[in-house]
């Protein structure tokens, strides 16, 4: 198997503007080409469209936009892991020697249908992501005796980072009791537990080993790969609170890449509701179940951006389809040591989780320098 | 008469796999274990909430259905975890499905 790492990135800020779905995904893919100059595009033999919009043809519509005439073009939806599915796919194509280079490209606008999973009516009328997520808070509360306070401070801690990334949706700091008292959605979420959908860009090109040293001097390599589905209905989860995907796709990645939880120096994880940090933390092995809020706790008192250093989905937002590439992206800059005041010091390992659909679904990269 | 179609006259019927006696939730053509086709079985079940939450007035709970598969219904009633329910009112409403539980 070739060995496959990322070359190049293009990001722009995240934002609730209406914008065509092809001309956002276009902003992100300029910002890349200006930015990496050596970069051919001659030379893309891939373009991988990841989003959960309706439009059809993205791949192509992306190549010709871009002037680029490539072998394969396509579209990859996933709901909220769509991103890091396609960062998958290319990586395949090109470890298994078929293209040396693809362009992956994901955006989403604030009015995505991908919020709504419309086949799982075992959800009956109660469709929207806030009541899987209301239904994960009260059990994780139940079974660690976590407390609202408790959990709100994810969203503190992630709002609070994401100050510091300029292409975050949010940039405001928020106080636990400012989480407690936001507009209460239901009797266990609040408004700022919340991720926001909003529109966003974010490109990565993947290339081979064998053509890396012509393109960047600071290649990142993905060293291990691991994803596992295990349901696409939320009622389908054997546990409420953690993740069976994420942990059977965290152990995958971490053998592949031959590595240990504790080698991770730098995380950006799927915070959809500040419920998913705590749980998606324990179910990584990052710490023993009920026990990962004492952890979020010191780091943040330390003010350690160890996990979620761009803020998370909480404070970045979260436009589905770009959501995966520019977590990917945050954790390449970290190992570039290009996170400008959110850096974090001596990374040599990230990891990056992203999930879908009450985590039925989830992917979990590795990434060395 | 398909699941759906028994649902919208607001009657709630078990799916069970004509092969293997599996139950296959959600109903389907075949069955997720053997492919056999699935019958639907009108018969009493047993329904226990094993977790909610509330919006507004209306409690949402998660509803273990014969130890097998869950659904999410509404209650007006307090809920508490391992209560023994019955299926109220079912049906379809601008195409999706509902369940309330009592």
């Amino acid at each position: 198997m070739n060995k496959v790492g990322i070359a190049a990135y293009g990001i722009t800020p995240f934002s609730k503007e209406d914008k065509k779905i092809e001309n956002l995904l276009m902003d992100s893919v300029v910002d890349l080409f200006v930015k990496n100059p050596k970069i051919d595009k001659k030379n893309i033999e891939g373009v991988m469209v990841s989003t959960n919009n309706n439009s059809k043809y993205l791949g192509p519509i992306v190549a010709e936009m871009a002037g680029i005439q490539p072998k394969t073009t396509i579209s990859i939806e996933n709901l909220c892991n769509s991103g890091t599915n396609s960062i998958v796919s290319a990586y395949s194509y090109i470890a298994s020697g078929l293209v040396d280079m693809v362009l992956v490209s994901g955006a989403e606008r604030f009015d995505s249908p991908g919020q709504i999973l419309d086949w799982d009516n075992s959800r009956g009328q109660f469709k929207h992501p806030i009541f899987w997520a209301s239904l994960f808070t009260k059990s994780y509360k139940n079974h660690f005796s976590v407390s609202d306070e408790d959990l709100a401070i994810v969203s503190v801690k992630n709002h609070k980072q994401a100050k510091s990334n300029p292409n975050s949706l949010s940039n405001k700091t928020f106080s636990v009791e400012d989480v407690i008292k936001s507009k209460q959605i239901t009797e266990d979420l609040r408004l700022l537990d919340c991720s926001r959908s909003c529109t966003g860009s974010a490109s990565i090109v993947l290339a081979s080993e064998k053509i890396m040293k012509d393109i960047t001097s600071e290649p990142i390599w993905i060293s291990g790969i691991g994803q596992k589905t295990t349901s696409a209905g939320f009622t389908k989860n054997n546990s409420f609170h953690s993740m069976e995907s994420t942990k059977e796709a965290s152990n995958t990645a971490l053998k592949m890449a031959n590595k240990e939880i504790k080698d991770i120096d730098v995380v950006e994880l799927h915070d959809a509701f500040s419920v998913c940090e705590p749980m998606a933390l324990e179910s990584m092995g990052f710490s023993d179940n009920g026990k990962s809020m004492r952890m979020i706790k010191e780091l943040h008192q330390t003010d350690n951006f160890k996990i979620n250093p761009r803020g998370g989905l909480i404070g970045t937002g979260h436009p589905l389809g770009a959501t995966g590439i520019a977590q990917t992206i945050e954790v390449v800059q970290q190992l570039q040591d290009r996170a400008d005041s959110r850096q974090i010091d001596n990374v040599t390992t990230g990891l990056v989780h992203n999930m879908s659909a009450a985590a039925t679904s989830s992917t979990v990269l590795v990434l060395e320098k | 008469m398909s699941f759906e179609e028994n649902l919208s006259k607001g009657q709630f019927l078990i799916p069970k796999c004509t092969q293997c006696k599996k139950i296959i939730w959600p109903s389907s053509d075949y069955c997720s274990y053997c492919f056999g086709k699935i019958e639907l079985k009108k018969q009493d079940f047993e329904a226990k909430i094993v977790e909610f939450s509330k919006k507004n007035d209306d409690y949402f709970c998660l509803v273990e259905i014969e130890n097998s598969f869950r659904i999410i219904a509404k209650t007006y009633q307090t809920p508490t975890i391992g209560k023994i329910v019955s299926i109220s009112k079912c049906g379809i409403k601008d195409r999706d499905y509902f369940f309330e539980i009592n």
